[in-house]
Parts: structure tokens; sequence; C-alpha cells
């Protein structure tokens, strides 16, 4: 076994000027996937759920069509299309978020498809019995259950998506795995950089998924 | 916007076609997908029988397995695979990358695998272990005969899941310059600027994929389904 690593370059001054702006970018991208993919993709629940099939066949279509694609074909996808879409070239990064939200909705949809399902629907009754339309019920009533019942899955898929940022690869933008990578280019100690990126990666999934677990324990509704 | 399909008939510049290429490409998919749903499927059931054994520094390596090959990242794991692991063990510096690819991508399933593995033994009544000891079996026997033949049944729908996602995770090959599709794609569209064809073929290649092994999944499923139970029909 030959282990002659030296960590000795990643001081301070290496890590804020390569891995900060990587890391910034990849917790960004994770945070706007995240609160627009959960926004988008309780609308395509409501819309599977409606009962109306010119608006479950539109949401199942986008749904399916997103689960069924590797993520990275996605990325490739959006990258060459929105330039395409809009007549101007666009940065690696700005696409990044665009095709992670539209992405993620597909699979925040699902988990919240099955939150709104886990809500009885004697509640539903209750609601328009006292007189409440269809969207009160839903707002006041459905959706705030679903969403408490559904919080642990929601933020455990949060930490897949966080992992998944790393795949912005593919199109080059400079996230947190890109960060380390320039940085072990430039000292020509890649060995060394992967680790400690695996490391990272690691506290930071793992850390997130502990917290998760105990709020799941902290949240769980005794019926 | 002008449709050119012919693009596949052109000539890559090796001497054959680019639609060619992309079969061979299809067939790299497939081979690291279904090598690593190998190794996952072997290393992931033994984890996961391992996290529900009495024997607490079993249950311990279990789960550091799953946590570990969980919370990394799929690409950083298969950096560490060809980039750390071949220079901290030279003997293994003449590995082929296939070969690193497909650990990567089985032991990062096999995570995965182990939860489902371990979730479907334990939806099974205690009592079925019990009866297994009381009749004279050795715990080995029991998993064998008692528990894992209910149990794999149990995880076959959230194995065909996994199954599907190997497919879809074998796309990060790209990065250590497996020719698959992916990898594939992003040459042919920077060769041949017409992104939209190529990448439609691949992403179609993709589909086929997951809904063929998709099917096999149902069909082992119905094979091996126990009468009586929940699903199980007839």
């Amino acid at each position: 076994m030959n282990l002659n690593l030296d960590f000795g370059f990643l001081n301070w001054g290496v890590i804020s000027s390569f891995v900060a702006k990587g890391f910034i970018f990849s917790v960004q991208l994770t945070l706007v996937a995240m609160i627009g993919g959960i926004a988008l993709g309780t609308l395509l629940a409501l819309m599977r759920l409606s009962g109306k099939k010119w608006l479950v066949m539109p949401a199942a279509f986008y749904v399916n069509t997103l689960r069924s694609i590797p993520l990275v074909m996605v990325i490739l996808w959006f990258f060459l299309l929105i330039p395409l879409l809009i007549g101007r070239p666009m940065g690696a990064e700005l696409s990044a978020i665009i095709t992670f939200t539209v992405f993620e909705a597909a699979y925040y949809s699902e988990i919240m498809r099955a939150g709104i399902q886990s809500v009885s629907k004697g509640q539903v009754y209750a609601g328009y019995a006292v007189g409440m339309t269809y969207p009160q019920c839903m707002q006041l009533i459905v959706l705030p259950q679903a969403f408490r019942n559904m919080l642990p899955v929601l933020l455990t898929q949060t930490i897949i998506l966080f992992q998944d940022t790393s795949l912005v690869y593919a199109i080059g933008a400079y996230d947190l795995l890109k960060g380390f990578e320039v940085a072990g280019k430039n000292f020509n100690r890649p060995v060394e950089t992967y680790l400690v990126a695996a490391v990272v990666y690691f506290v930071i999934c793992f850390g997130l998924s502990m917290l998760v677990r105990r709020l799941q324990k902290k949240i769980a509704i005794i019926r | 916007m002008t449709w050119d399909w012919q693009v596949f008939l052109q000539d890559t510049g090796g001497g054959e076609t680019y639609l060619n290429w992309m079969l061979s490409a299809w067939g790299w998919t497939l081979s690291v997908a279904l090598c690593a749903l190998v190794v996952a499927l072997s290393v992931g059931s033994l984890m996961g029988i391992l996290r529900t054994t009495p024997n607490k520094w079993f249950v311990a390596l279990g789960n550091g397995w799953t946590e570990l090959f969980r919370n990394i990242p799929l690409l950083v794991q298969l950096f560490l695979w060809y980039h750390v692991i071949p220079s901290m063990f030279l003997v293994l510096r003449g590995v082929p990358s296939f070969v690193l690819v497909v650990f990567a991508l089985g032991f990062f399933t096999s995570a995965r695998i182990a939860e489902q593995v371990k979730a479907g033994i334990q939806t099974l009544p205690k009592g079925q272990t019990y009866a297994g000891l009381a009749v004279g079996l050795t715990l080995p026997q029991t998993y064998r005969y008692v528990i894992l033949p209910m149990a794999f049944r149990i995880v076959i729908p959230p194995l065909t899941s996994e199954s599907m996602n190997i497919i879809k995770n074998s796309s990060v090959a790209f990065a250590v310059s497996i020719t698959e599709l992916t990898m594939f794609a992003m040459q042919a569209q920077e060769e041949t600027s017409r992104g939209i064809e190529i990448y439609l073929a691949v992403t179609g290649l993709y589909f086929v994929s997951a809904f063929a092994i998709n099917r096999l999944a149902l069909f082992i499923e119905h094979r091996v389904q126990v009468p009586g139970m929940i699903g199980g029909g007839k």
C-alpha cells in the first residue's frame, strides 16, 4: 500500500480561493432547486389528483418522462435546448439551476402526491361540509398535513439532490466537486483532493441525514 | 429547425457510422449496468442480511457500509475508484476502467439494496425465525430455508426500481471515459452539431433499456409469487 499523501497544501487560502466558490454554488443550487422543486412538485401533485383528464395527463407525462431519463442526460438536454429557445447562450450555472428545479419537481411531486393521499378523505368532506371551497380545503386542511407527514422524505430527497448537484460536472459548472478538482490540478495533488472531497460530502450528507432522523422522531404524530 | 436523421449514417472518421458507434455505446451502458447489478445484488443482500443478525459486529459492519456508500455522491465515489484507489494500491494500477466503474456503481447501489433487503427481512414476523430455530435449524439454515425465500419475494418491487436506477446511474461512467451512451451523446453532439437528433436517440435507448428491465422484473415477480399472499394472486 502506497500511502504517500500530503494534505499540507490545503490551507485556508487554497480552500477560500478554489473550494468556497464551488461550495456556495452547490448550496445555492440545492436550495433553489429544493424550493422551486417543491413548489412546482406540489402543483404537479395537485394536478395529478385533480381527477380532470386534461390536468392529470400532462402532469403524469411530465413526471414519468423525467423520472425515466438519467439526470446527466437531462442536464445535457437543457444545456442544449435553452440557448436554442431563448436565442442566446446561457452559462452552465444558470442552466444547471433551471434543470435541477424542473427535474427535482418530478421527484418532489411523487412525494407530495403520497403526502396528500395520506390525509384521510373524511377531512376533505368535513371541509366541504363547513362550506370551504376546494382551494381552501387544500390550503387550510390537506397541504399543511401533507407537508408535515412528508417533511422527512422531502428532506431526504434534498440530501440526494445535494449529492446529485455534483453531476453538473457534465456541463462544466463550477460546483463543490469542481472546486476540489481545480485545486487538486493546480497543486498536482488530485488523489488528496478527491479524498477530501469525499470526506466533505460524507460529513455533510451523513450529518444532515442524522438531523432528518431526529426530526422524524420529533414530528411523528402518535396515532 | 429541420430534422437531419441522416447524421447517423455519417462516418465518424474511424471507419464506422454514428449508428454503429451508438449501438456499441448502448452495449457498454448495458454491460456496465448489468455487471454492476450483479455486484450490487450480491454485496447488498449480504450487507442487508448482516444488519438483521443478532451479532452486533455484523450489524455495525452492515450499517457502516450502508452509511458510507449512501452519503458520498456517485460521481465522487467513481473518482475515488478511478484516481485514488489505483494510486494507493499499486497492484490495481492495470485494472481496466470498466472494472472500476462496475465496482463503483455496484457498491454505491449495494447500500440501497442492503436497505431494501433489511426492510424486507424485518417485515417478516419474528416468530418465523424462532420457529426455524425451534425445529433445530441453525441460524444460517433458518435464513436459507425460512427467512430469505420470503424476504426476497417481498423486496422484488423495490429491487426492480433499483435495477432501473442502475441503468440511469450508469450514465456517470462518461466521467471516466467509458464510451457508453452519455459519453457518445456528448462527443457525437460536439462532432456533428446535430445534438437534438443524437440526444433523442440516446434518451430513447435509455427508455427502452429501463423498460426492458421493468418487464423482466415483472415476469420474475409473477413466476416466484407465493399463492395466498397479497399480490400473490391465484
